[in-house]
């Protein structure tokens, strides 16, 4: 930095020491966590209004502070990828509450595999509907089907069926966002009131990011949500490639 | 805890083998949710140290979404100057499943929360 000769002495040394701490990974590890805990506490104290979600307010605060100090998102990578590791133990860990609800959940099956299929066929009708009027590109089109499976399953359809993984992670994780703050209104103004129904809507139309909406609210919307999430996958992965075929 | 994330992870590296099996068809996570599920109910129990781990992790589930958002904001900015098409798609499509999802389960079965559960929805 050629300004540093123009800064006293102790900015000098916290320049030198924030280019120390921004070159190891306790920065993005710190970062995250600190970001996290920030928004959370916003979050509770409004009473988990939808619109102070926990994952949105995060990622504002952590790409300000990465632009205002120049950071790059692989040097941020470097210690998120802690937090992010987790992301696949976490999803382990689903299989908790799905157990506990077992019985229950396996007599329910058809009528939640319907429901899920109703969902999804609506999801990718209406994407790929509004898509094609608004003339867009083909492999926008190819990376907006799988919009609403959970992001690593939407990533390997859309590389099959001619769209780009990339935007497939950006569109899956934009609508996972965009489900967990519009489901509470929207739910609310259909007059659905069971917890059950509410959190299998949100995890089939929003996944993972939709799934922690529903957990943060109830414990049933969670284990409904994660099992929407859960079917969403499943199926998603075996029927979208052929659906593909019929609608692009 | 420590020893429920053991298992928690054990079961998520048979997910990451399974996967290697079917050529990476299925993400390793989801194969561990099944393989984990599938033992779970076997059992018939679910041991303590499981379920602390398994709660605790799932009580911040939001926070294990963030280092992903972030890199696809990044992205998502630029793209935004591309056109309204995806943001429009995005919308109205997550409307309708949820919309859709939740008035078919409703037609579908009775509702089922518990009668003392009386709660206003989030």
């Amino acid at each position: 930095m050629s300004t540093n000769t123009i800064l006293p002495t102790g900015l000098d040394k916290l320049a030198e020491i924030w280019v120390y701490l921004a070159a190891t990974p306790l920065f993005g590890l710190t970062l995250t966590l600190v970001a996290y805990v920030t928004a959370d506490a916003v979050y509770q104290r409004s009473n988990k209004f939808p619109l102070a979600n926990p994952v949105l307010i995060s990622v504002v605060l952590i790409v300000t502070v990465l632009s205002a100090s120049g950071t790059s998102y692989q040097t941020y990578f470097q210690g998120a990828q802690f937090v992010h590791f987790l992301l696949g133990t976490a999803t382990v860990a689903l299989a908790v509450p799905l157990a506990r609800l077992w019985n229950e959940l396996a007599s329910r099956a058809l009528p939640l595999l319907t429901a899920m299929l109703v969902g999804a066929t609506a999801s990718v009708l209406v994407a790929l509907g509004v898509a094609k009027l608004l003339a867009a590109p083909p492999t926008m089109m190819a990376s907006l089907l799988p919009k609403s499976v959970t992001a690593p399953i939407a990533m390997g359809i859309a590389e099959q069926i001619g769209g780009s993984p990339t935007l497939a992670a950006v569109f899956a994780i934009s609508t996972g966002i965009f489900g967990a703050l519009i489901a509470t209104p929207l739910l609310n103004a259909l007059g659905i009131r069971d917890w059950s129904q509410r959190g299998f809507a949100v995890g089939v139309a929003a996944h993972g990011i939709g799934t922690a909406r529903a957990y943060s609210v109830h414990p049933r919307a969670g284990a409904y949500a994660s099992l929407g999430m859960g079917l969403h996958a499943l199926l998603g992965a075996v029927l979208l490639p052929w659906v593909a075929r019929w609608l692009l | 805890m420590i020893k429920g994330l053991a298992v928690l992870m054990v079961f998520q590296s048979l997910g990451e083998l399974a996967s290697r099996l079917l050529h990476g068809a299925m993400p390793g996570p989801v194969l561990g949710l099944i393989l984990l599920l599938a033992f779970l109910v076997a059992n018939k129990n679910i041991s303590s140290s499981v379920a602390t781990a398994a709660d605790g992790l799932l009580a911040h589930l939001s926070i294990f979404f963030i280092p992903a958002a972030v890199g696809v904001m990044l992205y998502a900015s630029a793209l935004a100057e591309t056109g309204a098409a995806w943001v429009l798609a995005i919308l109205l499509s997550t409307v309708a499943a949820i919309t859709t999802t939740a008035l078919a389960l409703r037609a579908l079965c009775k509702p089922s929360d518990p009668p003392t559960d009386g709660h206003e929805p989030k």
